[in-house]
């Protein structure tokens, strides 16, 4: 298909395209770490879960053929990272941060060993909806060539949202991750929700692997994921612990993260390397641009180690 | 759903018992507290007043002993067990969620709350429900926007709310300013007077118990060593069931405040951020005398932390002036040896000890690095550290299995002493304190404050900050209230008052 040149209006275009894409697993992976930290745990493995997570898709989409079982199997692995995240943690005197670092690294080993021998065959990937068909313009259509993941993760930010006011389980979460005092003193066992928080928070960041893995770039390597799990936990933060943040959030780390791939397609050919840091350097700048030395983070969960 | 048309209960415990391993913690207590009535439980830290309404509320399981509920023997094994009875418990710290609205904070504390909440029924119910509360409060603000005595409030509400009629109040006033906890109480009292409740009060303050109570029992090291009519019992009665027939220092009475004393600490237009950032605190003019203490009175959280933190150089200031005898402090460790400026700030075990550091060297801190003739030292002198530890500890009554165990090993009153016996020691121009005695029992207390009156009449210029009033009024000459951040009120002792002190720390004017 010869493209047709529509000049420097590629340049947003791409990166609305690159913003639903690339920001895909940051919603998932975000979302599960907010209900976690929510809870008043913070886990740091979601990086090795999410590759995990792309390893086990793709395996079981290679083996059954659907990449839905494959999707369900990265939810179900993902979930037992973070239920194994939890179960450690409810030990006393655990440190979840540093037994989030060492899940990470052990789901990312885990994952190349099992994954060797899938680096190959090709899996089939998830289907997406082509919102662009109304267009001629081929750059319109790829932008919003939209995968069903990232509109699934659309409807659960705007309903987690509303569940933590709502629900039973939203309110109870809440409650925990704010004061386990308050919790135990209400019956409630803060271990248990943690267990649980931090299980689900796990299967989010699984789907995001699947995501990775199955649809884009779409192919299982050891080098699929460039530190996204990482990134949201930064993500989750700035966005205040809120899903509908977490959601825009993720949205402008996929937008950042287009914009090298973008100027390139247009024919800049210096310094766009640079334009490829963008998503790390936004998070440097956001972490610096929303703490400050004297006063704590509005919003934060009482019971979360980073901010007590 | 609430049941708060239930009558009150009465309840009694009959030789309750609780041993942990060779403890006894407490021995062979019976109390009767008859429905409707409100009742006042007194004694000093560790006399088993927690341990007795642990037991009856299920937290622990009594090594023997029975608790009658409205006269029949009933188990109760469990906050459960407890909660089904009517039996509820307002715990002296908090135990709302600070980021949820007083709402969500109530429907969520509820047995059963269903799957999805519908807010719409849930707010007109609860509307419905503070129609028959006394109380009035905002139900959709967040609980960490609320003030102490709503916060306090709101936990009885909550109680109510879930259908308990026989509450505990453990130590209910000691983060209210004096206007609260009379109207709380007052509040209170009117139900019990009513017949929708009966209270059993944990408290430290007589006067309290003397205003609201109809009976008192009172435990000393595990027993109960008195009970009878508030109206037959005075506060002398009272202290001698509590403290038994240990000797209590004596205050020292005030030697005269010179009128010409030297100003030794002169606060000028010192403006610091709060802890949250949002805030800032402005004291804009503050001197201290020698010979004299200024009391900072002020509910917690008004500023009066930061303030100190500033004065310890925990907390860096924008801009103003702390000048110590004419000089100018910015409280590093030189300035304050050269113009002897001591410091003893709350909670001493976090913020003036190292904890897991032994007694010795937590109490020769200020001196370890320095000679005799306060030249520098290169080497540490174990053995004259020992020493010079061992002498103190001996002359302050530091209870320590040995001067080599960490601190933390220590009870907070001996910590405390350790922390008095390493800033009084010495010529002390400047003694700067924060509730020193927070949640320490009556004789240590005593002595505690005998010291402070003492480092006064010696010549030492004493700023005060505390919460408990009482202590405030029995030892400041003067007397400032910070409210937002800044003193907004000042009396000298003589013409103080408890009235016009409250409504100031309540922000009123």
């Amino acid at each position: 298909m010869d493209p047709t040149d529509i000049g420097l209006w590629g340049v947003p275009l791409a990166i609305l395209g690159g913003a639903i894409r690339v920001s895909t697993p940051f919603i998932f992976v975000s979302l599960g770490e907010a209900i976690t930290e929510r809870s008043g745990r913070i886990n740091l493995g979601l990086e090795g879960t999410l590759v995990f997570g792309a390893m086990t898709a793709y395996a079981i989409a290679v083996i059954s053929g659907s990449p839905w079982l494959g999707l369900f199997a990265a939810a179900a692995a993902g979930s037992f990272f973070g239920l194994f995240h939890g179960w450690i943690c409810k030990f006393p005197k655990v440190n979840d941060i540093a037994i989030g670092i060492a899940l990470m690294l052990f789901g990312s080993g885990l994952a190349f060993f099992f994954g060797k021998p899938f680096i190959q065959p090709k899996a089939p990937s998830l289907p997406a909806i082509p919102f662009g068909g109304w267009s001629d313009i081929p750059q319109v259509q790829a932008a919003l060539d939209v995968n069903v993941l990232f509109l699934i993760g659309a409807v659960l930010s705007a309903v987690l949202w509303w569940a933590f006011r709502n629900t039973r389980a939203g309110l109870i979460v809440r409650v925990v991750g704010d004061s386990s005092d308050a919790a135990r003193a209400m019956g409630l066992n803060p271990d248990t929700v943690c267990l649980l928080a931090t299980g689900v928070g796990g299967a989010f960041a699984g789907i995001g692997g699947a995501y990775l893995s199955l649809y884009y770039p779409g192919s299982w390597t050891e080098r699929i994921s460039s530190g996204q799990g990482l990134m949201a936990v930064a993500l989750v933060i700035f966005a205040r612990w809120n899903p509908l943040g977490c959601f825009a959030a993720a949205l402008l780390f996929g937008g950042a993260g287009a914009l090298g791939p973008a100027l390139q397609s247009v024919g800049v050919t210096q310094g766009y390397y640079l334009f490829y840091a963008a998503p790390y350097i936004l998070t440097l700048v956001i972490m610096i641009a929303t703490s400050s030395p004297g006063r704590s983070l509005a919003g934060a969960p009482g019971e979360l180690s980073i901010t007590k | 759903m609430s049941e708060g048309d239930k009558k009150a209960v009465g309840v009694e415990t009959i030789g309750m018992t609780m041993r942990f391993g060779g403890f006894t913690a407490l021995d062979t207590v019976s109390i009767k507290v008859p429905a409707g009535s409100f009742h006042a439980l007194l004694g000093e830290n560790g006399a088993g007043k927690s341990t007795l309404v642990k037991c009856m509320m299920g937290f622990y399981h009594p090594t023997a002993g029975d608790i009658l509920v409205e006269g029949r023997e009933v188990s109760v094994t469990s906050p459960r067990d407890a909660s089904a009875f009517g039996l509820g418990m307002v715990y002296q710290h908090f135990t709302l969620v600070p980021s949820l609205t007083g709402a969500e904070n109530l429907v969520i504390s509820r047995e059963k709350v269903p799957g999805i909440i519908d807010w719409r029924q849930e707010r007109a119910d609860l509307a419905d429900f503070m129609q028959r509360m006394p109380f009035k409060l905002p139900l959709d603000v967040k609980v960490a926007e609320l003030a102490a005595g709503e916060k306090q409030k709101l936990e009885i509400v909550k109680q109510l709310y879930l259908g308990r009629n026989f509450l505990v109040l453990d130590e209910p006033t000691s983060v209210l300013t004096p206007g609260e906890a009379q109207e709380v109480l007052g509040l209170v009292r009117g139900m019990t007077k009513a017949g929708d409740l009966t209270v059993l009060m944990i408290s430290h303050k007589f006067h309290e118990v003397t205003a609201f109570a109809d009976d008192v029992s009172v435990l000393r090291k595990g027993k109960l060593t008195g009970t009878g009519r508030v109206a037959d019992l005075d506060h002398k009665a009272m202290a001698g069931m509590m403290i038994g027939d240990q000797p209590i220092t004596a205050l020292d009475s005030r030697a005269l405040t010179k009128p010409d004393a030297d100003l030794v600490l002169k606060v000028t237009s010192l403006k610091a951020p709060d802890r949250t950032g949002l805030k800032s605190i402005r004291i804009d003019d503050l001197g201290v005398r020698s010979g004299e203490i200024v009391g900072i009175a002020g509910i917690s959280g008004n500023g009066q932390k930061e303030f100190l933190e500033v004065l310890a150089g925990q907390r860096a200031r924008d801009g103003g002036a702390v000048l110590v005898k004419g000089s100018p402090y910015a409280s590093s460790r030189t300035e304050a040896r050269t113009l002897n400026v001591r410091l003893i700030p709350e909670e001493p075990l976090k913020n003036a000890c190292a904890p897991r550091m032994t007694v010795a060297e937590n109490i020769a801190f200020r001196t370890f690095d320095i000679d005799g003739n306060g030249k520098p030292v290169n080497w540490i002198n174990t053995s004259g550290i020992k020493s010079f530890a061992a002498s103190l500890v001996e002359q302050f009554k530091v209870k320590t299995a040995s001067l080599a165990s960490p601190i933390s090993s220590l009870s907070g009153g001996n910590v405390q002493r350790a922390v008095l016996a390493r800033e009084l020691t010495g010529e002390v121009d400047l003694l700067i304190v924060s509730n020193p005695c927070f949640g320490l029992d009556f004789s240590a207390v005593a002595e505690i404050r005998a010291r402070i009156m003492r480092a006064r009449n010696s010549g030492a210029a004493v700023l005060l900050m505390s919460e408990d009033l009482d202590e405030l009024l029995e030892l400041s000459d003067r007397i400032f209230v910070m409210s937002d951040g800044a003193l907004v009120y000042e009396t000298p002792i003589a013409q103080a008052s408890v009235q016009t002190i409250g409504e100031h720390m309540a922000g009123h004017h």
